[in-house]
């Protein structure tokens, strides 16, 4: 098992994801370039979690890994298979081996059906057969996210549940066909405060207990410290800087993450005195993304020459971190 | 009343019809606004904190089955104006709302500088030209360029466009704006740049905020004073130097305590159980059924304890 953990799950390679878009409805109008490079790897029983503003691109790339959008360019590989090369038969085993928990609990599980049908849904669909047998699943992941009595909420609408127990439902239906891989997009962003640490600890035990491999999204970096050692940050369809939490909230290398720090709050009643120092402006189009490092124009450590004409390379400042940022060169 | 506070609410009390009975949205709501002030009111989420919004500002729906309780503005107690002089006086006149997903609210077959000079040309009658070049100088204070005033709102970014709506808010030079979850749908830098703005307008406009949020960090940016509420009701109501440092509730101790946080190592808390229903509350302390302070008093309802200035709702504090 040891020796497993070691061994790669998923490898992403240079990954571009563009969409086209066009002028009335044909001519070719420019790409919007979603994601622009991506590089990593995921180990079996490995976290990772990726951090970004709406807009920069991690929400593509989470679609991409699932399968739903298809790469211009680069790989995604999953156990050794690329998987935009699949055809539906082996489709069918991925999505049995990557799980997915969606952003919004409320309407992810279908209003119409009970909480054991909706639970029993993937089971059916990847050929379990026997109603004995499913029941048995879904009563043992329904203990797993401690919705418990399980008698209580077998026969309960979605409607019925609060955000928390129906993010709970939305994590089984993740897990109850035993994936290798589980994509979290922002799975406690809806929820309130007193839930979200609760369905956090929840997902990180699963985690550790099944050794499933994580990816998880999301805005908010203090949330990550719950949940994963290594942290990409993502900066208009880059990941510009990787490294492990802690490190990163202490020493932040990257001018964006350095930003993105400053601008979260701690509670603490001094912060109504101050005014945030945030670096201006918005992120940039996607369709015509600014020569150089796509930071520049808001950086304020910005090198006349350099930031504003070549694309950084990735830069290793100190051991296992990374950093795509010219100011490390 | 004392002359130094702005708004006083005073055993606010909104409960809707439904089928099933009374819903108790906002049941015995109290807290006071300063000038140039903001109170927080803190809640989760089924607490009833829009509720309250919208009793504030008298914005209800059909279904109201009580609505009493006393708002005084300045020296006037304004629950007892009727319909048109509340309207004329009172709405967007002193008191005006930013509603909850504000970046949804704009009209999107409107200009937004028309939307903004709306509220201006409707209370004060004046001409639109007047208007918009009041509309204008909002812009300015919400750092909207100027010529953003020609644009429809889905031309704007999210963080444009809710400055859209605070500058409507602002436009008619209200005492008192109450901002409902202005952020929640907003990335960090934004939400982190939209208190930065709500803070400038804090001392530039001399205005008030009462901002509605379950968000404890970002609340923070704001508050001068906190009130928390639960289940319908204010648990605790105390100036935010003190709630951050030292919450007296048990609820506020628990909420402050489930708060992740990015500079400290602390592991957060979270609070087991459910918010009771509003329909059939518990009589006595509503949150006692999940508070692990709770004591045989517990099942009568407290009153609210004054501690050092400090407001609290609970049986722990009696003198």
């Amino acid at each position: 098992m040891a020796e497993k953990q070691r061994e790669v799950l998923l490898s992403i390679n240079d990954l571009h994801v563009w969409f086209e878009l066009r002028r009335f409805g044909f001519g070719h109008a420019g790409y919007v370039k979603a994601v622009d490079g991506v590089t990593f790897d995921l180990y079996y029983g490995d976290t990772i979690a990726i951090v970004g503003e709406s807009g920069c691109g991690k929400s593509t790339l989470m679609r991409t890994i699932l399968g739903l959008n298809k790469p211009i360019k680069g790989s995604v590989t999953f156990e050794g298979k690329e998987i935009a090369a699949l055809d539906s038969e082996e489709l069918r085993w991925y999505r049995s081996q990557v799980g997915y928990v969606q952003q919004d609990p409320f309407g992810a599980l279908a209003p119409f059906m009970t909480i054991q049908r909706i639970l029993e849904e993937p089971l059916i669909i990847h050929g379990i057969k026997d109603p004995v047998e499913r029941e048995r699943r879904v009563r043992k992941v329904m203990e797993e996210v401690k919705l418990s009595p399980v008698e209580d909420f077998l026969h309960k609408f979605p409607h019925m549940l609060s955000g928390g127990q129906l993010q709970r439902v939305v994590i089984a239906r993740a897990i109850i066909l035993e994936p290798k891989l589980i994509v979290a997009d922002e799975p406690v962003s809806m929820l309130d405060a007193s839930v979200r640490v609760e369905i956090l600890k929840l997902l990180r035990g699963l985690q550790e207990a099944h050794r499933l491999a994580v990816i998880y999204i999301t805005h908010d970096l203090s949330t990550v410290r719950y949940f994963s050692e290594r942290v990409f940050v993502m900066y208009a369809g880059n990941v510009v800087e990787k490294s492990d939490v802690h490190r990163l909230v202490k020493t932040p290398y990257h001018p964006y993450t350095v930003a993105l720090l400053d601008a979260t709050s701690d509670p603490d009643a001094e912060n109504a005195r101050k005014f945030r120092e945030l670096p201006p402006g918005e992120p940039p189009s996607l369709v015509k993304p600014p020569q150089g490092c796509r930071f520049h124009p808001r950086c304020p450590k910005m090198i006349d020459t350099l930031c504003n004409v070549d694309e950084p390379l990735e830069f290793q400042p100190e051991s296992g971190r990374l950093v795509s940022c010219w100011l490390y060169k | 009343m004392p002359r130094d506070k702005l708004l006083r609410i005073e055993n606010l009390v909104l409960h809707f019809k439904t089928a099933k009975g009374a819903v108790r949205a906002v049941d015995g709501v109290f807290f006071e606004l300063g000038y140039k002030e903001a109170v927080v009111v803190l809640g989760e989420s089924g607490c009833g904190k829009s509720s309250l919004a919208k009793a504030v500002l008298r914005l209800l729906p059909r279904n109201v089955e009580r609505y009493d309780g006393k708002i005084y503005l300045e020296d006037s107690e304004i629950m007892g104006l009727d319909e048109e002089e509340y309207r004329r006086n009172v709405r967007w006149v002193r008191m005006s709302l930013v509603p909850q997903a504000a970046m949804n609210a704009l009209n999107p077959v409107m200009k937004v500088g028309d939307q903004v000079a709306e509220p201006a040309m409707v209370h004060f009658g004046v001409k639109k030209e007047k208007a918009l070049v009041e509309a204008a100088k909002m812009f300015q204070h919400v750092g909207v360029p100027v010529d953003f005033l020609n644009r429809y709102a889905f031309e704007l970014s999210g963080g444009m466009r809710q400055r859209v709506a605070i500058a409507m808010a602002l436009v008619t030079a209200p005492g008192v704006v109450i901002l409902d979850e202005p952020t929640s749908a907003l990335d960090v830098l934004t939400q982190a740049n939209i208190f930065n703005v709500l803070k400038r307008l804090k001392q530039e406009l001399q205005v008030s905020f009462v901002l509605i949020t379950h968000d404890i960090a970002t609340s923070s940016e704001l508050a001068d004073r906190v009130a928390v509420m639960y289940a319908g009701q204010i648990v605790e109501a105390n100036d935010a130097h003190s709630f951050f440092n030292e919450p007296l509730h048990p609820y506020s101790r628990m909420l402050m305590a489930s708060v992740p946080r990015l500079r400290a190592e602390n592991e957060p808390e979270f609070i087991t159980g459910q918010p009771p229903s509003l329909l059939n509350p518990p009589t006595g302390c509503r949150f006692a059924a999940r508070c692990p302070q709770r004591f045989a008093k517990c099942s009568d309802e407290p009153p609210v304890f004054n501690v050092g200035g400090r407001q609290v709702k609970c049986w722990l504090y009696e003198a």
